[in-house]
């Protein structure tokens, strides 16, 4: 039925010395066949997309010489998440008589708590909103941008986040811890091991009545 | 009966451009994609909106699974060579020629460098029914810091990734980042699906 008629009804100029005159008709369906074979077989055994990272920068772990000189930060501006099992996060804000409270990673939890806290301490984090639009429709260039973001990020009393994570946590809570950092434009944060109290504590917390 | 001969029309089609239109989509699909490495596990990554690409050369991958078994892959046959023997020297195991060939072609391997041998002399569709019980990482025994050193050595520019399962337990990963710290790798990446940022 497929065929490419190669001018198999053409000359008949000249005589062939066999009387019967072949068909030149080249039936090509089964080069179809084969060509959508080979099609499914590289779009089933291929990727074409490459996997997304995400960059992460541990500080160097030195041994503490002294421990005067490790860095103190003020009691106001920190906050400790700690990711419990369950897709649970406990935090609390300071370093002494922690209010421990829980939450979990919808929307309207953990996020809520990181950007209404950022904002307490850092007013001028709404401008990275707008920096963005101002990219985005291209008024300012790339690099302008990302220094203009860096700079509202490393706000001098703007909040620090500590995160630990317990033994029975996964590691989609670490992920996802770490985006919404990314999410909610958070400057300074750190991944530290948990310590014993801190585990004592997260024992005792109670679900919010809901 | 009038006779009224309908004319027939030919009925066959003429398919060359059939013909072209596959050709043209098999060579966009070639020389598009690249065949997608076969791992030895499964490994479902959890999601975020970060959007870097991880870059195509020069990278160290660590997979963990759910069960916490570590499985190291590092790309470049000549690396590959060059680490094994070095392995082979700090583990006092003697690797032929032909199995240092053999380790340059392998993917990705998650297994104590004792069982290595036995592991390159099967065939590839054995290695796949293969117990692979992961490289060892605990304290006493942490093979993959002596893997992590040794590919660093022998390529200096190497990126290392970490891509683990959504259930994987946090300690397990806990216990590579302090291993890679413990060698000084303190820029990594995660490996992530994609996600909407909303």
């Amino acid at each position: 039925m497929a065929e490419i008629d190669g001018g198999g009804g053409g000359k008949h100029k000249g005589k062939k010395p066999k009387g019967k005159k072949l068909s030149t008709k080249v039936d090509f369906t089964p080069m179809v066949d084969l060509g959508f074979l080979l099609i499914t077989f590289f779009m089933l055994t291929t990727s074409m997309n490459k996997p997304q990272t995400m960059e992460i920068n541990m500080p160097v772990k030195d041994k503490i010489e002294n421990p005067d000189d490790v860095s103190k930060i003020k009691e106001s501006q920190a906050m400790t998440l700690i990711l419990g099992e369950k897709n649970r996060i406990f935090y609390y804000f300071g370093m002494t008589n922690p209010n421990v409270e829980v939450t979990n990673f919808s929307a309207k939890g953990i996020r809520k708590v990181l950007l209404e806290e950022s904002k307490k301490r850092n007013p001028k984090l709404d401008s990275i909103e707008i920096y963005k639009n101002m990219f985005k429709s291209g008024k300012i260039k790339e690099d302008v941008y990302k220094a203009k973001v860096a700079g509202v990020k490393a706000y001098k009393d703007g909040i620090i986040v500590v995160i630990k994570a317990d033994e029975k946590s996964k590691y989609k809570n670490l992920v996802d811890i770490l985006d919404e950092m990314l999410i909610c434009n958070i400057g300074r944060y750190a991944v530290v091991d948990i310590t014993e109290p801190e585990k004592e504590l997260i024992k005792n917390v109670q679900e919010p009545v809901q | 009966m009038p006779k009224v001969k309908v004319p027939r029309k030919s009925t066959s089609v003429d398919m060359t451009a059939m013909t072209d239109v596959a050709f043209l989509l098999l060579t966009f699909f070639m020389l598009a994609t690249k065949f997608k490495p076969d791992e030895p596990v499964m490994v479902d990554t959890p999601s975020s909106i970060a959007e870097i690409k991880l870059p195509d050369v020069n990278i160290m991958l660590i997979t963990v699974d759910k069960q916490d078994r570590i499985f190291f892959s590092i790309d470049g046959q000549g690396v590959k060579e060059e680490v094994l023997k070095k392995m082979g020297e700090k583990y006092q195991i003697q690797f032929t020629p032909e199995e240092i060939k053999e380790f340059g072609l392998l993917n990705s391997f998650g297994i104590p460098i004792q069982q290595m041998k036995q592991f390159l002399a099967l065939k590839a569709a054995d290695r796949n029914k293969f117990a692979q019980s992961g490289v060892p990482a605990d304290s006493t025994n942490n093979q993959l810091s002596d893997w992590i050193w040794q590919s660093r050595l022998a390529n200096n520019n190497v990126q290392v990734a970490i891509k683990g399962d959504r259930e994987t337990n946090y300690p397990i990963v806990k216990q590579i980042i302090a291993t890679l710290q413990d060698r000084k790798v303190n820029r990594f990446n995660f490996i992530t699906s994609m996600e909407k940022a909303d």
